[in-house]
């Protein structure tokens, strides 16, 4: 069986390699899923298994799991990418948790790795749950909850998990007790990690959350002694590490920045102040007469798109500029949305081709020769003030340059800040126009519009 | 056996490094739901804690693992697919 094992080990390798390409991210999905097939059949080959449970439950979480994969809106894709992992946490957690029940005279080496997978495994759990209520809105707001002496109480409940895991470890036959302590603690620690995290900075969480996951595997390939969990939780820990860089990166912050300073809230709105004037507001009527008469467009989406589920909206209009003779691209900056590539896939479902798309750095130099700009429900993303003004929080921070279009277009509901609490000098530019109101009725507007004429 | 288990992991955590840096950022939302479903590789722990004999309470544990591990596969692999399908490239 450890044949098969190589097999599948080997297949979740090419499977991610061809995630690197569109063309081929289809098939690499399903040779991961074939080889995740091999390592469950060679499994069950191994004798010595009674399968009534295992059946059972296989049937149960297959069909949770696909009715919630076929069922859940593209929009919604964060939290379901979050509660996913969390579920994979939590079985890691129970496998450590269940070997430790039957093998309590176990080496020192495992029971090390069993403390590991039953913390891990709980802090991803709930961890992870949290940040799904959170973006599901199922909590009051998905804002950074803060409180005082919270790094306090992180400190103690870290070094009360280190405790319970050096008395565990010394003593594991007798002190069963302790590791259920120790599975409490990570519990609640999932939860206290994830509170003071709010918004815009859930990408860099679920990054980080599904690295924990990959880690959780990992040591429970090391209770089971199985080359093949370690091979692929340590695929999917770096693969987590990886992206939760460069979501870092994109915010121009430090993860410990992101983890513990609860951006976002009341801290961040002292600051960058000064952007004052009269921000001057168009009807989609007269933008469209603008959007008439372009010849470049370029559309940046924020997670204001997805909350107004007007992906569908943008791509219509996409189109009928198109059909005018403008040339439309769609400008996606890594962290727009709340996971990354969430604006990819919102576009993806409209059936915007991906060529069309372009990141960051390669629409900046071109922005200049940009007749219009539309921003829809992005705000951080495109404020000048993380270039240009040194005592904003967002200073740093790569921005679209929308600023340097010829005419700004801005879709908002509102005046109110974006995530960062900042306000934006965009909004008061001399080239900006705000065109306020729910972001998919008034492409819809702008789309009758077109076709009046 | 324990160096060569983490000597495993040391190798397989630069190889996932190295397989990651690459994927471009429009696919990153498809690359995290995929590589959440391999993390339910922990599955196979989950079917042998089900299934040895080992009493009711390790029985009901695994049973539980083996549920809550499907989801995260069946889901992952899924909902990955469903997102891939619709990357689309412009027609000529």
């Amino acid at each position: 069986m450890e044949w098969l094992y190589i097999i599948a080990a080997s297949l979740f390798v090419i499977g991610l390699k061809m995630l690197s390409s569109p063309e081929t991210a289809r098939r690499g999905n399903v040779v991961s899923a074939v080889g995740m097939l091999l390592a469950i059949v060679a499994t069950l080959l191994k004798g010595g298994l009674s399968f009534t449970w295992i059946a059972v439950g296989f049937v149960i979480g297959s069909a949770i799991g696909a009715v919630s994969a076929y069922r859940v809106k593209m929009t919604a894709m964060p939290e379901m990418v979050a509660i996913f992992n969390g579920f994979g946490g939590l079985a890691s957690l129970l496998v450590g948790w269940d070997e430790y029940h039957m093998h309590r005279d176990a080496p020192t080496f495992t029971i090390v790795s069993i403390y590991l997978a039953v913390l891990i495994g709980g802090v991803t759990f709930t961890g992870s749950v949290l940040a799904f209520a959170k973006l599901a809105e199922l909590v009051v707001t998905g804002r950074p909850v803060m409180f005082r002496g919270q790094q306090i109480v992180n400190g103690v409940l870290l070094a009360a998990a280190v405790l319970f895991g050096i008395i565990f470890i010394i003593h594991p036959e007798s002190h069963y007790a302790v590791l259920i302590l120790g599975v409490v603690v990570s519990l609640i620690l999932g939860i206290f990690a994830v509170l003071p995290i709010g918004g815009a900075d859930m990408p860099v969480v679920i990054c980080l959350l599904n690295s924990y996951s990959g880690l959780a595997a990992t040591a429970a390939g090391f209770v089971l002694a199985n080359n093949m969990l370690i091979v692929a939780g340590s695929l999917v820990g770096a693969s987590g590490i990886v992206l939760t860089e460069i979501m870092c990166k994109a915010m121009n912050r430090s993860l410990a920045n992101v983890l513990f300073s609860g951006f976002g809230s009341a801290a961040g709105l002292a600051a960058g102040a000064g952007a004052n004037g009269e921000a001057k507001s168009l009807s989609p009527h007269d933008a469209y007469f603008a959007l008439e008469a372009a010849r470049s467009v370029v559309i940046v989406p924020g997670y204001g798109m997805a909350v107004a589920q007007a992906q569908h909206a943008v791509k219509q209009l996409g189109d009928l500029l198109e059909a005018n003779g403008t040339e439309v691209r769609y400008a996606i900056h890594p962290v727009a949305g709340r996971m990354p590539g969430h604006m990819n896939v919102l576009l993806a479902e409209a059936d915007v081709p991906y060529d069309q798309l372009v990141e960051m750095d390669a629409i900046n130099p071109m922005m200049p020769t940009v007749d219009v700009a539309l921003v829809i429900g992005a705000n951080d993303v495109v404020n000048p003030a993380a270039r240009e003004d040194k005592s904003s929080p967002i200073h740093g921070m790569p921005i679209i340059n929308v600023d340097h279009a010829q005419t700004v277009f801005v879709l908002k509901r509102s005046m109110a800040s974006g995530f960062a609490g900042v306000e934006n000098p965009l909004f008061f530019n001399e080239n900006t126009r705000m065109v306020f109101g729910d972001a998919k009725q008034t492409l819809q507007a702008m789309v009758n519009e077109f076709k009046a004429t | 056996m324990i160096a060569i288990l983490i000597f495993i992991f040391v190798l397989a955590a630069f190889l996932g490094f190295e397989l990651i840096s690459k994927v471009p950022s429009q696919l990153h939302t498809p690359l995290m739901s995929g590589s959440n479903a391999i993390s339910g590789i922990t599955i196979v722990g989950a079917i042998v804690a089900a299934g040895v004999a080992g009493g009711e309470f390790a029985t009901a544990l695994g049973f539980l693992a083996v549920i809550f591990a499907t989801i995260n596969v069946v889901g992952g692999y899924l909902v990955t697919d469903r997102m891939l399908a619709m990357f689309k490239k412009k027609k000529k």
